[in-house]
């Protein structure tokens, strides 16, 4: 009759807020769906047959000769004429549904760019004839995937720094406080605008530059929840068995410590997507021709007629913050020890 | 501290509502100042006080007994409604009025004017920011609507009757600026400011030292008899239900069990829980004291513990002061002895025990099986000597890790000193433990017990899990800080059994902390009594006990019985 852990009964709690769970549930759906994003999102068929050959055009690239065009250039599969040359016969194309990529120019559209939701464009385009579905799609993964690397290193960088304060204390602790406020008062924007004008601006370094500012918050109430355990007698009970430091950090204190940790992870991640959305809306962001939420958000202002642009967009980063959000408060209720046992 | 003394001439303060109209308090049989029928206390649906009946007539001293969880406290308390998120049934009538239908705004009116308060705990019933003259003279202007310079005057007459020295001075104190026995004389001393009828004293002294508690329990029955007010002491200790109270109720589960005249239930006990409550003093069953002498198991010289401590002021910038919290103690532990260290709170027997476990860092000399522990770091025989002290902490709480399953905790032990033995044979061991603490009464279906969480456990439980995970590791003496202060008088009768058997039969010493000197009648051999950080008188336990050399020694002596 194994028992359930705290963190099992701090589960279950979670899973009993409904709208979190569901929240959870939808979050990593839509997560999950955007890693496979080729295959929903897609300027070239995942798979052709044509006179009696099959070709992978996700994965190779083909020139137009092979479909019987003129030119040694890649096909571009939206091309009428080669759309109508893998419909002919026996040949066929399987096509992701929604055909266009992040970057993909539809020179096909019936209107100006940006071009307003038609049966082609489902969602629109953008003022470059860009797919927006496409690039909603794509952004979300980018957007989602920066928030989980920036909550990572974030995590990882306070839980360490947090723990060593809390728990070797004294002149450690002090300082490496002492070090904290001077590296919090640090102009953190500033220091992005200096930088992207140094260097190319690229995700990797917007990745550093946030890491290096991230990890402070987290890292005091780690330090906190360390300096409070240390002292517990199930601690000194472990250094009387003769446990090292380090035993005793990673089986005793730290287990007990990572409460303030899970609680934040929702509510880091969503501040990091909008901290990308916002870097990328001041284009101080991602490199052009990333697909990015907040170059949406831009565009969406610059061109204010084309009310699809800043719509769905602003839909995509509101569901996406909410979800985060109901995930973060159903968090924080199951593993909040007043209500542990009811 | 001095005894309580009490003005000769008692102002205009506290007396008019002391004498109650409807009856004497010597009356015996007058009507029943409180009525409580049928009360039933439920959170969240779950009950627990199931219909209790009980009585207090006015100037009587009614004595609320049971363990913790029995539901006493919460019963006196959801009289007034204190308690949160409580449904309560039933009626309570005082003086007629149903305490219980009254509304929120009437209910203010009898909080703390007819029926008064003190809590356990002094330190956090007191507000820290008001000086105690401010929050006793709140009251008076509140409830008896004197001005404030009245109030001063009363204020100081009401701290004077609870026998504070200075009372002019000490109103202006600050609660952090009095010991602990002035601030629960001052906490009875705003209980008793608006005269009330009825005083609910939860707990008064268990937060005290022991040479304390007896000064403030005769403080409340001097008050009592003079102001004629009736009294319900809530509280577990049996010591001090036979000295104070009239009548007794026992409560077990949420069951008033019994109740009757002190005499009476003390006497002739009715029910299998009071009688058990009874027989639960701590009995010595333990081996004779050696009388050849062998190799200590722990030897100490001189032993010195030393706090840094912040000095005020710009001396604090350059260099630290020390607190001294162990001055020169002399110890011998031999083979298969106890020794009891005894003293209040402060007086340095817990960071004696941390010394000797080599966590602090002490001065004299001091050696466990013959070796040091600077000697036993320099060798890298650190480890070892650990194996051969073990500790067992008195918050059976914070003793154990919450996230870490009941054989990763006794099992721990053996990863440090036993890397060599597989998960399976590691396993075998803790089953084992678990049997020779009696947690499991077989060891071949020990195992249902091993993927449990702490959580699961009763305070008994736990604190024999702290034990097991002392005792794998194989070691020849065990440190006993307050092994049983938190635990109900049955349980620590139960644990204090477990460890003298396990001396009897594996000739382990111990080094046993306590307050409470029933314990150390019970389990030791030899007694050190410690007082602010000295060691005040030492020898075999019948003759400091029997034979107090000191007066502090006999002072504690005297608390116990």
């Amino acid at each position: 009759m194994a028992a359930a852990s705290p963190s099992r009964r701090a589960w279950q709690r979670f899973k009993r807020n409904r709208l979190g769970y569901w929240s959870l549930v939808i979050f990593c759906v839509l997560v999950v769906a955007s890693l496979f994003a080729e295959l929903l999102s897609n300027d070239r068929p995942l798979l052709v047959r044509y006179e009696g050959q099959t070709y992978f055009p996700m994965v190779r690239d083909y020139p137009e000769t092979v479909f019987g065009g003129d030119f040694e250039t890649t096909t571009d599969y939206l091309d009428p004429f080669i759309r109508e040359q893998l419909s002919r016969g026996d040949n066929w194309a399987l096509y992701a549904p929604n055909p266009y990529g992040p970057k993909t120019l539809n020179y096909f559209a019936k209107e100006p760019n940006p071009s307003s939701p038609t049966r082609d464009n489902l969602f629109g385009t953008d003022d470059r004839g860009r797919d927006l579905l496409a690039q909603l799609i794509y952004g979300f993964r980018v957007s989602v995937l920066f928030g989980l690397a920036l909550t990572a290193i974030g995590v990882a960088l306070g839980v360490v720094t947090g723990a060593i304060q809390g728990f070797f204390g004294g002149k450690t602790d002090l300082a490496f406080q002492r070090f904290i406020e001077i590296w919090g008062s640090m102009p953190e924007l500033y220091l992005l605008i200096i930088f992207s004008a140094v260097f190319a601006p690229s995700l990797s370094l917007l990745l550093i530059l946030l890491s290096l500012f991230g990890w402070m918050g987290l890292s005091d109430y780690v330090r906190a929840e360390f300096l409070r355990n240390r002292q517990l007698d199930y601690v000194r009970a472990a250094r009387a068995l003769g446990l090292s430091n380090w035993q005793i950090i990673w089986r005793h204190v730290l287990p007990n410590s990572l409460t303030p940790v899970v609680t934040f992870l929702p509510f880091r991640m969503s501040a990091a997507i909008l901290a990308l959305t916002s870097l990328d809306f001041l284009g101080l962001g991602v490199p052009p021709g990333t697909p990015s939420l907040g170059e949406l958000l831009s565009q969406g202002k610059n061109n204010i007629d084309a009310w699809w642009i800043s719509m769905s967009t602003f839909a995509v980063l509101v569901i996406t913050l909410l979800l985060l959000t109901f995930m973060g408060d159903a968090l924080r209720d199951a593993l909040d020890p007043r209500k542990a046992d009811q | 501290m001095s005894a309580p003394t009490l003005p000769a001439a008692r102002g205009s303060l506290p007396p008019e509502g002391a004498a109650p109209p409807w009856g004497g308090p010597a009356a015996g049989l007058g009507p029943a100042l409180l009525d409580v029928k049928g009360l039933r206390v439920a959170f969240g649906g779950q009950e627990v006080v199931h219909g209790i009946d009980f009585s207090i007539r006015a100037g009587e001293k009614l004595a609320l007994v049971g363990e913790s969880g029995s539901g006493k406290t919460v019963s006196a308390l959801s009289l007034l409604r204190l308690v949160h998120n409580a449904e309560v049934s039933g009626s309570a009538l005082l003086q007629g009025r149903d305490l219980l239908r009254m509304s929120e705004h009437q209910l203010r009116g009898v909080r703390g004017d007819e029926v008064a308060i003190i809590f356990q705990e002094p330190m956090t019933a007191l507000n820290p920011l008001y000086t105690v003259g401010d929050q006793i003279g709140e009251v008076l202007q509140l409830k008896k609507g004197l001005t404030p310079r009245q109030a001063l005057a009363a204020t100081v007459e009401l701290l004077a009757s609870t026998g504070i020295p200075e009372p002019a001075r000490r109103a202006n104190a600050f609660p952090h600026q009095l010991s602990g026995g002035q601030r629960q004389r001052a906490m009875i001393a705003m209980a008793l400011a608006s005269a009330p009828k009825l005083l609910l004293a939860d707990e008064p002294t268990t937060a005290l030292d022991v040479s304390l508690r007896g000064q403030i329990l005769d403080l409340l029955a001097d008050l009592q008899r003079q102001h004629g007010m009736a009294v319900l002491l809530i509280t577990h200790d049996l010591n001090l239900v036979r000295r104070f109270a009239d009548r007794v109720a026992v409560m077990e589960r949420g069951h008033l069990v019994e109740q009757g005249g002190v005499a009476e239930v003390f006497g002739a006990p009715q029910h299998a829980y009071t009688r058990r409550l009874l027989a639960s003093k701590p009995e010595r069953d333990v081996v004779a004291a050696a009388q050849a002498a062998a190799e200590p198991v722990l030897r100490a010289r001189g032993l010195r513990v030393g706090y840094p401590v912040p000095l005020p002021g710009v001396r604090g910038w350059f260099r630290k002061g020390e607190f001294v919290a162990v001055q020169g103690a002399d110890l011998d532990i031999a083979p298969g002895q106890t020794l009891g260290v005894i003293g209040e709170s402060g007086s340095g027997k817990s960071t004696l025990a941390l010394a000797v476990l080599g966590l602090l860092p002490h001065g004299g000399e001091l050696a466990v099986t013959g070796q040091g522990w600077p000697e036993a770091l320099r060798a890298g025989q650190a480890r070892a000597l650990r194996q051969r002290i073990q500790v067992v902490f008195q918050d059976p709480f914070s003793s154990l890790s919450p996230r870490m399953t009941i054989e990763q905790i006794v099992g721990e032990g053996l990863l440090v000193h036993q890397p060599q033995l597989t998960a399976a044979q590691r396993r075998e061991r803790v089953v084992v433990a678990l049997a020779d603490v009696g947690l499991v009464d077989d060891p071949r279906h020990g195992s249902d017990w091993l993927q449990r969480y702490p959580h699961e456990f009763s305070g008994g439980q736990r604190q024999r899990l702290a034990i097991a995970r002392a005792l794998i590791v194989g070691p020849r003496l065990l440190v006993l800080d307050e092994p049983t202060s938190a635990l109900d008088v049955t349980v620590q009768k139960q644990v204090l059994g477990l460890l003298q058997r396990l001396q009897r039969e594996r000739g382990l010493s111990y080094l046993l902390i306590t307050h409470d000197v029933d314990v150390i009648r019970a389990m030791a051999h030899d007694v050190l009594v410690m007082k602010d950080g000295q060691v005040v008188e030492q020898g075999p336990v019948q003759n400091v006990l029997e034979s107090p050399g000191h007066s502090y020694t006999r002072i504690l002596v005297q608390a116990s019985s």
